[in-house]
């Protein structure tokens, strides 16, 4: 039983040998890009839109409107980031339909990578909005006892981030090879359209849980009243 | 019993322990999330969507400890990095 596409070599450039992941994780980023280059290369004022490219207005829009809904501050800056990671996961799992495919978010390795991003990018966005020393700060909330645990809490949503993804996708590869061998006729293909329900639902968690840490990490706490000056 | 009859009998067992305990906590916690949201729709059906996208994304965070559950029990039993060190001790005896 093979539990990740890791174990599985392609081909090899010279000793380098490539793996099932990075293929088709190349794979998965040259259908976006291609897609996306194809619908915008006509991209001008007064070329009516047409049906590709109202598809991919109404994609982008959809995403907006969830991360305005989530974060206090919208940010452009915010679309690309959970926007790309939606995308990216979302495409490689929903190509699962495709016979041969292994969705490269089933590997430990790239699940890893996108959490790693994610925790890379909160510290940006956080010393981008709110300053080095304010961005510092927050990790001293409410007092300086709590830091450790802060940083804890930091690291282990990364971990739970890749593991979520990681587990979901998986378990869904090997109960669907599980019951090939059982119950081959039917109820496989019942359990894989779950999968593609589970993966567009991982795919949307992802994102919304990027922009939510990055969201926390980016408001800027609200002055707390003063109690004289409001007497007087 | 060899080294190795013992860590696949443990393992296996720890295996189905693993997933039958791990399946309880999140079962009894989305039914419960399940029976609240649908208890509020029935209450405001208008606010449906937005409690029914609040739904999934809540049953599918719950979900993700029985996940955890389920990758140790499939590492347990396809993925066991004291097997191979097993086998290679054995191995190394000249057995």
């Amino acid at each position: 039983m093979e539990l990740s596409p890791d174990e599985t070599i392609i081909f090899y450039i010279g000793t380098f040998g490539v793996n099932a992941t990075i293929v088709f994780t190349w794979a998965v980023m040259a259908l976006l890009t291609v897609a996306s280059i194809f619908v915008t290369h006509t991209l001008k004022p007064d070329v009516p839109p047409d049906r590709w490219r109202t598809t991919l207005e109404t994609i982008v829009l959809t995403i907006q409107g969830q991360i305005d809904e989530i974060s206090a501050r919208p940010d452009r800056r915010l679309l690309y980031f959970a926007g790309t990671l939606f995308l990216f996961i979302v495409t490689s799992n929903l190509l699962a339909i495709v016979p041969g495919w292994r969705a490269p978010t089933g590997s430990l390795s790239t699940t890893v990578a996108l959490a790693f991003a994610v925790l890379v990018a909160v510290p940006l966005f956080g010393i981008g909005a709110r300053g080095l020393g304010g961005y510092l700060h927050s990790y001293m909330e409410p007092n300086i006892i709590m830091l450790p645990f802060n940083i804890i809490g930091e690291v282990s949503r990364g971990i739970s981030l890749a593991i979520r993804l990681y587990g979901n996708v998986m378990s869904g590869a090997v109960i669907g090879a599980i019951l090939l061998g059982v119950a081959p006729f039917f109820f496989p293909a019942v359990m894989n359209m779950l999968g593609l329900l589970t993966g567009v639902i991982q795919a949307y968690i992802f994102a919304i849980l990027a922009t939510v840490y990055i969201s926390s990490a980016t408001a800027v706490p609200e002055p707390t009243p003063d109690p004289e000056k409001e007497l007087s | 019993m060899t080294d190795l009859a013992i860590i696949a009998a443990i393992s296996i067992f720890t295996a189905g322990l693993t997933v039958s305990f791990g399946a309880i906590g999140p079962a009894l916690g989305e039914g419960r999330a399940a029976a609240q949201a649908l208890a509020a729709i029935a209450q405001q059906p208008d606010a449906a969507p937005t409690l029914s996208r609040t739904l999934f994304v809540s049953l599918a965070m719950i979900e993700s400890t029985a996940i955890y559950c389920f990758v140790v029990a499939m590492i347990l039993l396809f993925a066991n990095p004291f097997w191979n060190a097993a086998i290679e001790a054995a191995a190394a005896q000249g057995l």
